[in-house]
């Protein structure tokens, strides 16, 4: 018994000398000189400013831009505070919130139906991605708030769409954030909201 | 459902299989002390530890010596961990850049109690309440060790089943030593810097705020969480200009948080979270990481005990009950929630779309997609890990009812890393003794008797389990302090509070994540069920393990029961799925079963 918890005393320091400092801090010493971009989450700088991360979604409202998918995350895209909504299937708030979302949405596009992502909040409110479709069910509105013809949308869209990797794992999807940096070097004009 | 979706189970599967054979062999030579190629670098070091921390490595253990070492392992590293959690906001430690505060008891003790049992429940905020400090040091710290308790532990049961007339099953220290050396460290530093390079982060920096290039307005919300209200009664509206991005080193926690089948995700939205997931191939790698050691593990047992083929018909049922649970998932999910799909065609001129508008996306990230957020919600119920890549909650009630039969199930579909092995072995002497009652003769298995001891012991295991679960979960629903904690109205409540207690005592550690658990009463009933979970399942387990060892073989006969075949194999499931089935269904029927009835008839709360 003593000589047991002697070596247990002894085995969880020596342990965590080990695993809990010498094994993060090889590995961040690593990641820093080989993959730095990466480690430090691929931050995306405009005009000397840091505007985001590539890996997290932001929301945006004006109609000028595409928009994301709803969020829970704080009051909404808040990468200090990650979340779903946790709503349940038959939680009447989670109905209500479509339901609502979905009137607006196709009022702003009565042409197509709507893709469910944009319907949804996502896992850790940080999805950074829409869909091809809902993307794709943007596109008049942008072209008309930017004045730009629908095909020129439509190539920013085909830009920054990523297939599923390896051409089967996961699914397409467009990153919002850098879709709409690439929207802004188009067509600059202020975006009216 | 689509053609791509099955591809990716499938080939996922295949991936698993094709690790079963190599890496379940060098860990049968790793354990059994023969020479591999990784010995020039390992021996050195673990020859330091043995003499830095007095470890006899000829000591042979019984099983009573083997659980107290375990035992007070788990004491003292649990202690440590709580202390650390409580003054990690003393100035003179390192990394804690967000100068967050200590940790309350109940959460400390919560949350100890969670990372030494492997089970990762967290009723924290990490990015709001935990220092890099405390991340690394203590809780990345315990996804290692307390993996390498489990694969000490299955690997001891195995020798106890292999071993003929012996007193002993091993050393834990040795076990628990080579398991991190040998396998858990080699593999934790590759898939570490291969999720960097996806972009999983790994600094030790503030967390960066970023000048939002379309700034919104919200209502401003008081301390209560809920919207202030102006003078003339509407919400005071604020200006969102900048956002605080958390970072932190997260890829050197998030492998092991896999590898180990741990689960506590280093955000609070865990793998659904970009930075902890980022790509397919991220998520894709962290699934296989959670089945790599479990799946391996079969081989492991086939190799000890000159069975290989025994190895194989446990992994045939583990890999089947596994097909089952994945395919009802997906098809739930992708055939969606009739209430959603209505609500979203709510002023819609379309008929039903083409498109993915049937499709649960609630709480699902859209690199994933359906398919893999249902095949991740298996995978990790399947085994103890409890990582999420989506929200357990916000699934459709079969969905969601999946991951909850897989931990009733005891995670023995390919399992915990080390606890799935002798939890499966619990049901495999349980399955022999049912064969030999349906025959009329003593049971074997592999040579060994199982007499009234072993059955006893094993009887332990499976009604230990269902009786926290049960007796936990109906205390919390009958009184406001558990039942106030729902987020969700309806069979929904009654669900999450039962995934809450069975993640807890299964050491899971997923969550039905609505419920809020950060109360008096569920820090100290989540955190009394875990251990309970985890150590009132390991000292019968370790019995049996002793008695075994210390039998004679028995020569086979015409009349044993072979724990060979396809019949072994399909015995094997029926005991797992009978006695899971007969344990919780009134349980289930009042949740996610009642819960699909009222949505199919149009229901909500």
């Amino acid at each position: 018994m003593k000589k047991n918890l002697v070596t247990a005393v002894l085995m969880t320091l020596a342990t965590t000398v080990l695993f809990g400092l010498l094994f993060p801090l090889l590995i961040t010493g690593l990641a820093q000189v080989l993959f730095p971009k990466r480690a430090n989450g691929q931050l995306v700088t405009r005009n000397g400013k840091v505007v985001g991360s590539r890996l997290i979604g932001q929301s945006f409202s004006s109609a000028g831009y595409f928009h994301s998918r709803p969020s829970s995350a704080g009051t909404g895209y808040d990468a200090g505070n990650s979340s779903g909504s946790n709503l349940g299937p038959t939680n009447q708030s989670l109905i209500a919130r479509v339901q609502q979302d979905a009137d607006r949405l196709q009022a702003e596009n009565p042409a197509a139906a709507i893709p469910m992502d944009l319907l949804t909040t996502s896992g850790s409110g940080l999805d950074p991605h829409i869909s091809p479709e809902a993307a794709e069910f943007q596109v008049p509105r942008i072209a008309q708030e930017r004045g730009l013809s629908a095909d020129v949308v439509r190539e920013a869209v085909r830009q920054h769409t990523e297939p599923r990797q390896f051409g089967f794992l996961g699914e397409p999807r467009v990153n919002v954030l850098e879709l709409n940096l690439t929207l802004d070097e188009i067509s600059p004009k202020p975006v009216t909201r | 459902m689509t053609a791509n979706g099955w591809l990716q189970i499938l080939v996922f599967l295949l991936a698993v299989f094709l690790i079963t054979k190599p890496l379940g062999a060098f860990m049968a030579r790793v354990f059994n002390r023969e020479r591999t190629w990784l010995d020039p670098v390992m021996r050195p070091m673990e020859r330091i530890l043995y003499r830095l921390t007095g470890v006899d490595e000829s000591h042979e253990m019984d099983w009573k010596e083997y659980a107290l070492a375990l035992l007070l392992f788990s004491g003292v590293s649990m202690i440590l961990l709580y202390v650390l959690q409580r003054v990690q906001q003393w100035a003179w430690l390192p990394w804690n850049p967000q100068k967050l505060a200590g940790v309350p008891p109940a959460l400390a003790f919560n949350t100890a109690a969670s990372f030494t049992t492997n089970t990762n429940w967290q009723n924290y905020v990490p990015e709001t309440t935990m220092s890099y400090l405390t991340q690394m040091v203590g809780l990345a710290y315990h996804n290692w060790v307390s993996a390498a308790a489990g694969m000490a532990l299955a690997i001891a049961f195995i020798r106890g089943i292999a071993r003929r007339e012996q007193k002993t099953i091993g050393n834990f220290w040795v076990d628990m030593v080579r398991g991190t050396l040998w396998i858990l460290a080699p593999l934790c530093l590759v898939g570490a810097l291969l999720l960097v390079s996806q972009g999983v982060v790994q600094n030790l920096k503030p967390y960066d705020t970023v000048q939002l290039i379309d700034p919104y307005q919200t209502p401003q919300l008081g301390s209560d969480g809920k919207p202030v209200n102006g003078p003339d009664g509407k919400p005071v509206m604020q200006t969102v200009s900048q956002h605080v991005i958390a970072q932190g080193p997260t890829a050197s926690q998030e492998i092991i948080k896999e590898l180990g089948t741990n689960g506590g995700g280093f955000f609070n939205a865990n793998s659904a979270h970009p930075f902890e997931n980022p790509t397919p191939f991220t998520n894709f790698l962290e699934m296989f990481c959670i089945f790599a050691i479990p799946s391996a593990l079969t081989y492991t047992l086939g190799k000890m005990t000159g069975s290989p083929r025994h190895g194989w018909a446990v992994w045939a049922a583990m890999a089947l009950l596994f097909l089952a649970g994945v395919s009802t998932a997906y098809w739930a999910e992708a055939r969606g929630n009739p209430l959603l799909t209505s609500a979203a065609q709510h002023s819609s001129p379309h008929p039903a779309s083409a498109l993915q508008s049937e499709v649960n996306l609630e709480g699902k990230e859209v690199r994933f997609g359906v398919v893999n957020s249902a095949l991740f919600a298996t995978v990790t119920t399947d085994t103890s890990c409890g990582a999420i890549n989506s929200m357990h909650d916000s699934f459709t009630p079969l969905g969601g009812m999946v991951p909850l039969i897989n931990l009733m199930l005891s995670e023995v579909i390919f399992g915990g890393v080390g606890a799935g092995m002798y939890g499966m072995l619990v049901f495999v002497i349980l399955s022999v003794f049912i064969a030999g009652l349906m025959v009329g003769r003593t049971p074997e298995y592999l040579g060994k008797k199982i007499e009234a001891y072993d059955v006893k012991m094993a009887m332990l295991v499976v009604l230990i389990f269902p009786l926290v679960i049960l007796v936990f979960t109906a205390i919390s629903v009958l009184y406001n302090f558990g039942s106030s904690s729902m987020a969700n109205a309806g069979p929904h409540g009654f669900s999450e509070v039962l995934y809450a207690f069975t993640s807890a005592v299964a050491n899971n550690g997923s969550a039905f994540g609505g419920l809020s658990g950060n109360t008096l009463w569920y820090n100290t009933s989540l955190g009394i069920a875990m251990l309970l979970g985890r150590f009132m399942m390991i000292l019968p387990m370790l019995a049996i393990a002793g008695n075994l060892a210390g039998k004679k073989q028995t020569p086979a006969t015409l009349g044993t029961f072979p724990v060979t075949g396809p019949l072994f194999t399909v015995l094997l499931i029926g005991v797992v799925v009978i006695l899971g089935a007969l344990t919780f269904f009134p349980a289930l029927s009042l949740g996610p079963i009642l819960e699909h009835l009222l949505m199919q008839a149009g229901k909500t709360f």
